[in-house]
């Protein structure tokens, strides 16, 4: 569970964590924090999430989370500065996508942190098994940037990566 | 040489009784000749009366050779003194001089031109001049020759517009013409009479090509008012101005000019315009040389080194920077307000930059000292090796700035070359890396690295990695040279970016992999020349 050097993309991340997002037992997240001042986050599964764990098959993964909204159709390109305004704002509970395993369980991904949404991964909609194999790295969910002004406070709602061991740790004895 | 014949009478006539200088009167005369201009206002001033005075039935031309020389001083006697004196922001006064008695004039007193305001007067003289030639020897500038540019009062045009219509109906109730193509400039005249005595004073030519500016700005505070009445009559010329400044300005003030009807005009301002009571100031002198532009090669043998100084909410993160490195000398040296560093593409902070170096070129603003040798270059270039091992310059020399355009065009086309030290989380062999080097043509799709993206739009970028070398050192270890197209991210390409780079080393290796050094071994682009 101690997390040895990561060598490689996250190096120069940070790792805050939400757990029992919305109530649901272990569906926890991983928020990767870019060390620059206008900070970058990867939202990405934490290990303890019920997708990473052994036996689970992905079935499908959605990033149209409603009629109205898909996350694929998020309007970033464009040579402007300000381009960013035009991206789907999220907030903490905004839904990112609907991902179902083949044992009938849907799971709603969450973003987190407040901020605009750069973009979702496609890579795993073409290869699901990554999500599983690398789900901090090669397997994220999304890439979110938060507002210049909110830079200093978009953790304040995550967990350090010591309090995250610590909640682990609760579950741990409260289930033997 | 240029005369007055009988046509130009009545115009002489009826500017000379509204108080306009005998300067201006040529001019209005459409009188070409240079020289003349440049006779001294106490002659001018003679010769005009004495062509009103003789018989206008006898065949005139007016013959403007005097003796005295063009530089003899003049004196003007100012109705008022006081105010004049004070000197509060600079302004560059004319003190009130008493009219030499032994000098016999007729007339003891002379009006401000109610035309120029005294621009072909006073600022016509010696004295100005020596005050200019003080101001730009104090301000110790290296130049061979200058430009001198000058800034009149809006309310000059509107003043040459209503005497140009005062006369123009006398000349049309005499039956004769008026060519509004032929009347001199006023602008014009100022720098036929001044540009001499500046070059003489200053030992060099005016040159309108030079880069060595002298700028005078000219005032009339008593008359700034006289341009309101154009608001009303055309509204749409005169924005509200960005800053603080006037809404009058003299490009504002021309267009109303020529959109306002002569009956309005005339409706709204007194023909010929009225004598003011004080001469123009002259508000600034100022000296500004055109940048000069210095090019070079720098290599970067530090880790810890950012190209431009790296502030954060006022503070400093790291110490000094490439430009600042390079830059302090030349601007010491060249003594100039500020620089624009550019190069050729930029390598981050823990970047060595070996080989031959990357193109640069810095930009001085302003400088005072713009001739250097090829031997006093290299003394520079020396100066700044000696003062740091952190970046050296190769090739340092003076450029154009047409010279840049090169440059920038390495930046998009040409190829660089890099090393870099890859670490592997699982064990690899000799024969786990050797197929790399026999990779050519490698395409590349890379999305706009996240340690960027916040400054950067969201894009992908097709870039070519065209030959790569490898360097087995141990089981988590090798060194990978590389053969780039410009622009490719390498840093990304060795750790993927979140599978955000594809192809990837991890992805060709089937490993995690990082990037534990990076070093530019050749920015691929031959210029500037090799010295």
């Amino acid at each position: 569970m101690a997390a040895a050097t990561r060598g490689g993309a996250e190096r120069y991340f940070t790792r805050w964590y939400k757990p029992d997002v919305k109530g649901r037992p272990c569906e926890d997240f991983c928020v990767l924090q870019h060390s620059n001042r206008r900070v970058i986050c990867v939202i990405t599964l934490a290990e303890a999430h019920p997708l990473l764990q052994s036996g689970k098959t992905i079935k499908s993964i959605n990033y149209q989370i409603s009629a109205n909204c898909s996350r694929l159709q998020n309007k970033v390109s464009g040579k402007s500065k300000r381009v960013w305004l035009f991206a789907q704002f999220l907030t903490e509970l905004a839904p990112l996508c609907r991902i179902s395993s083949t044992d009938g369980e849907e799971y709603t991904i969450y973003s987190c942190i407040r901020g605009r949404l750069i973009e979702v991964n496609e890579n795993i909609l073409s290869n699901p098994t990554i999500l599983q194999e690398k789900p901090s790295t090669e397997g994220y969910i999304a890439v979110v940037l938060p507002k210049f002004e909110e830079s200093k406070s978009v953790t304040q709602g995550l967990l350090t990566q010591k309090e995250y061991e610590e909640v682990l740790l609760k579950r741990l004895n409260s289930s033997s | 040489m240029s005369s007055l014949t009988e046509k130009d009478r009545p115009i002489v006539q009826l500017l000379l009784n509204a108080g306009t200088c005998p300067r201006c009167i040529l001019r209005f005369c459409s009188v070409g000749s240079q020289m003349l201009y440049r006779h001294p206002y106490k002659d001018l001033m003679k010769v005009l009366k004495e062509f009103l005075k003789n018989n206008p039935e006898k065949e005139d031309t007016v013959c403007f050779d005097v003796v005295d020389p063009p530089c003899k001083r003049i004196r003007l006697e100012h109705p008022e003194e006081g105010p004049e004196d004070l000197n509060h922001n600079g302004a560059l006064q004319q003190n009130p001089q008493v009219n030499d008695e032994n000098t016999a004039v007729e007339d003891s007193a002379v009006k401000v031109c109610n035309v120029c305001l005294g621009i072909l007067q006073e600022f016509c003289e010696a004295d100005f001049v020596k005050k200019v030639c003080q101001k730009v020897n104090s301000a110790d500038y290296q130049f061979t020759s200058f430009v001198f540019s000058v800034s009149l009062p809006p309310q000059l045009s509107v003043r040459e517009r209503a005497a140009w219509l005062v006369l123009k109906q006398e000349m049309r109730n005499l039956g004769l013409s008026l060519s509004k193509d032929d009347i001199v400039q006023l602008k014009e005249a100022y720098k036929w009479i001044i540009h001499p005595q500046l070059s003489e004073e200053l030992g060099v030519p005016a040159d309108g090509k030079v880069l060595f500016e002298v700028s005078v700005v000219f005032a009339h505070p008593e008359t700034d008012e006289e341009c309101h009445f154009l608001a009303t009559a055309c509204p749409d010329c005169f924005k509200p101005a960005k800053n603080k400044q006037s809404v009058f300005t003299r490009m504002a003030v021309i267009k109303a000019l020529e959109k306002i009807k002569e009956e309005d005009f005339l409706k709204h301002f007194p023909c010929p315009p009225s004598s003011p009571k004080n001469l123009c100031v002259a508000l600034e002198i100022q000296c500004n040389n055109g940048a000069v532009f210095v090019a070079g090669r720098y290599n970067k043998y530090s880790r810890n080194l950012p190209q431009t100084p790296w502030i954060i909410d006022g503070e400093r993160k790291l110490e000094s920077s490439v430009e600042e490195l390079i830059s302090e000398h030349l601007m010491t040296e060249f003594r100039a307000d500020s620089f624009n560093f550019s190069s050729s593409g930029r390598e981050d902070v823990d970047v060595r930059t070996l080989g031959n170096g990357r193109p640069f070129a810095i930009e001085l603003v302003n400088p005072r000292r713009i001739h250097f040798t090829a031997e006093e270059m290299k003394g520079l270039q020396q100066t700044i090796n000696t003062s740091s091992d952190k970046i050296q310059v190769r090739d340092l020399q003076l450029v154009t700035r047409e010279a840049i355009g090169r440059m920038k065009e390495g930046e998009e086309e040409k190829t660089k070359t890099y090393s870099a030290l890859i670490w592997t989380d699982k064990a690899i062999q000799k024969e786990d890396i050797a197929f790399l080097d026999d990779i050519k043509e490698l395409k590349l799709d890379q999305k706009t690295p996240l340690r960027v993206l916040h400054r950067r739009p969201l894009a992908v970028r097709c870039r070519i990695i065209h030959t790569m070398r490898s360097e087995y050192i141990d089981e988590h270890h090798f060194r990978l040279h590389l053969k780039t197209q410009a622009g490719t991210y390498i840093k990304e390409f060795v750790h993927g970016d979140f599978g955000r780079t594809k192809p990837n080393i991890g992805s060709l290796l089937n490993r995690t992999a990082d990037i534990l050094e990076l070093d530019v071994e050749s920015v691929d682009v031959d210029w500037p020349p090799t010295l």
